[in-house]
């Protein structure tokens, strides 16, 4: 292969967007459980069981479009008992978000040994394809980048303005901000902050567990252990470094994703002139760096972190 | 409608508050049992079977001490850090750090007596952690940089690191996987009792469990830890210089899961790999928060997790539980835990409406 020829970029920018798409999934999750004023540290480990019941339900039943449905219910069961811990009963969300990610961690590894066991090799399904929208795909450098995608790709790009335009242009967004800026200020104008807290959780919750199931059942065609490898920690950075924004989002998701194919074509091509783990630490090392230079001005939502207890001061 | 109310209460007596803990490994057990059940186990066979695997021989015994003790080393690291509030969910990745300075002054110093050799390693291992946990401690107490997500981040980076290093430089040619070279005999911890890998590091631990409630309970240093953890503004207020504290916080925290890493790689694999924890930093979170994040807590918080770590494979060969077992209730018991903990703080009311 070319380096610097103009295939090799086409080739890079699509797969730029394909690394991107998990981490878009997750970080709007993570970015509206937040905006409601809840930090869901389950993030984590609801990928890796949507990336599990993902692969699961659609080994079982052939299906890819089930197997998603499963993970994004798992997802919103996770959710749910996020809301649960640190809503209803307002404990630590930091520890009950772990407790949740080690869970969830834990009940992918043991629900996949007991339905697959422990073969020497993983049984594939057939995964998504990527689809060509006709005519548009002919175009040249932009027709194979964004017109020759997995269906999910485009759903993960179409959730960037959704999610803005929820936040910010309709009466429901509105109740989600200022539950999470001052929870007080919402009851008395008559929004459930439970409700409101809830149904951002288990929304949040399917949507970070699509971004898992897109591990399993398309980027890959099997689940591997390791295979959400701390991208649910880099969402919740990218959300902190977009400022809670979907489009600032949505630079920082492009930007890792680019990064991650990038590694991927000088592995390819037998680039060695440093280690590969270079490349692979290289995306949490920026992501610590662009931590770094937003924390003057990381603008949190008011109540993060803050339990909502009705009727008390 | 019947709901559930929840009201303020006085904090519950200590004898009462060690209820908690046990309350929420008896909840641990029995939802787990859901799983046991679905794997077709006879439930009390395997939960005997587990408890069998860990104490039921002298070799089975010893072996849950070389379990417990890494699991106290990250306990009590992540048990300090959050008396100051400090979120260290980085134990992992210090532990690495340790063991990577263990084996570099074990493949270094081949001329250096054992007395002195073992000594530097600890320190060294020690600094390691401690200036891994360093790096976001400064970020936080500095900069506000959220230190959650820098010592999860820190975790990967420190596995890379090793994981180049033992596939390159330090590369032992002859093995199948990559691994360095075993660190000399000198820098090995001595098995202090014979026909086990009961190593030096072990009690170790248990001192340094010591140590720790002394310096949280009789020291200003840990005075001005609990301070910044309850408030850090009236602790600044009060003279208490919190950027100085976290940051003294997050060295020893990192030391102690250094420490752990130092054991692990001295005491029992003698050469570094990827695979040298698994998950003992993570594990560290439930054992410190079911210790109620009291050093002797986490002693037999610690016990508890290295007896159903080390049950679980014989569990496993007897009943056919997948191990993963033990995955799902560290994550079970932590939810309790936090759960029981509140009862603490609130009566719970049944409230007809």
């Amino acid at each position: 292969m070319e380096l610097l020829s103009v295939a090799f970029f086409v080739g890079l920018l699509a797969a730029t967007l394909r690394m991107a798409t998990p981490l878009l999934f997750a970080t709007m999750g993570e970015l509206l459980t937040e905006r409601a004023g809840v930090l869901n540290l389950g993030i984590e480990g609801t990928m890796l069981l949507g990336a599990m019941a993902g692969y699961l339900v659609t080994y079982k039943t052939g299906s890819l479009w089930l197997g998603l449905l499963g993970a994004l219910l798992t997802g919103a069961l996770l959710g749910l008992l996020m809301a649960f811990m640190a809503v209803t009963l307002g404990v630590s969300q930091h520890v009950s978000g772990l407790g949740i990610t080690l869970l969830a961690t834990g009940l992918s590894l043991y629900i996949y040994r007991m339905v697959i066991g422990a073969p020497s090799v993983p049984p594939s399904i057939r995964p998504f394809q990527i689809l060509a929208i006709p005519a548009l795909a002919q175009l040249p450098v932009i027709g194979p980048i964004l017109f020759q995608q997995y269906l999910l790709v485009w759903v993960a790009l179409a959730l960037v303005p959704s999610t803005s335009l929820l936040l910010f242009r309709t009466s429901l967004g509105l109740k989600i901000r200022t539950v999470g800026e001052n929870p007080k200020a919402a009851e008395v104008a008559g929004v459930s902050v439970y409700g409101i807290r809830y149904l951002c959780l288990m929304v949040g919750g399917a949507l970070m567990a699509l971004g898992g199931a897109f591990l399993s059942t398309a980027h890959f065609n099997m689940f591997l252990f390791g295979m959400v490898a701390g991208r649910g920690w880099i969402s919740i950075a990218l959300v902190v470094f977009g400022n809670w924004r979907p489009g600032k989002c949505l630079a920082g998701a492009l930007f890792f994703g680019g990064l991650d194919a990038l590694q991927l074509r000088l592995q390819a091509v037998g680039f060695q002139a440093v280690p590969y783990q270079f490349f692979l630490v290289l995306p949490y090392i920026l992501t610590i760096v662009a931590l770094v230079s937003v924390s003057r001005r990381a603008a949190y939502p008011g109540s993060l972190l803050l339990p909502y207890k009705r009727g008390e001061a | 409608m019947i709901t559930l109310r929840l009201e303020r209460r006085h904090p519950l007596p200590l004898w009462q508050q060690a209820i908690l803990p046990l309350l929420s490994v008896l909840a641990a057990l029995g939802l787990c049992a859901l799983l046991v059940l679905w794997a077709g186990a006879d439930l009390l066979r395997a939960y005997a079977a587990l408890f069998a695997g860990a104490l039921g021989s002298r070799f089975a015994i010893l072996e849950t001490f070389v379990k417990t003790a890494p699991l106290t080393l990250t306990g009590l690291a992540v048990a300090l850090a959050f008396r100051a509030k400090f979120w260290n969910i980085g134990a992992e990745g210090q532990l690495y750090a340790g063991a990577t300075a263990a084996t570099w002054f074990g493949l270094t110093f081949t001329e250096t007596p054992a007395w002195l050799l073992l000594p530097m390693l600890l320190v060294g291992s020690f600094l390691a952690g401690g200036l891994w946990a360093l790096v976001p401690g400064l970020l936080k107490a500095r900069l506000k940089v959220d230190d959650v997500v820098t010592t999860l981040l820190m975790n990967y980076i420190m596995l890379y690191l090793v994981s180049a290093l033992v596939d390159g430089p330090w590369r032992e040619p002859v093995s199948q996987w990559p691994q360095s070279p075993d660190i000399v005999e000198a820098a090995q911890l001595p098995i202090l009792l014979e026909r086990s890998r009961f190593h030096l590091g072990i009690p170790l631990a248990f001192v340094s469990a010591g140590l720790v409630w002394l310096l949280l309970a009789r020291t200003p240093l840990g005075y001005a830890i609990k301070a910044v953890g309850v408030n850090p503004r009236a602790a600044e207020f009060g003279g208490i210089r919190t950027t100085r504290v976290v940051a003294v916080t997050a060295l020893l925290s990192g030391g102690l899961a250094g420490l752990a890493g130092a054991g692990e790689l001295a005491g029992i694999q003698f050469h570094l790999m990827e695979a040298i924890s698994p998950g003992y930093g993570y594990s560290g979170i439930v054992v410190a928060m079911l210790g109620g994040l009291h050093p002797l807590g986490v002693v037999l918080a610690a016990f508890f997790f290295g007896v159903v770590n080390n049950g679980a494979q014989h569990m496993s060969r007897v009943t056919g539980v997948p191990t993963y077992l033990v995955e799902v209730m560290q994550g079970v018991t932590l939810l309790a835990m936090l759960a029981a903990l509140l009862l603490n703080e609130y009566r719970l009311r049944w409230a007809r409406r």
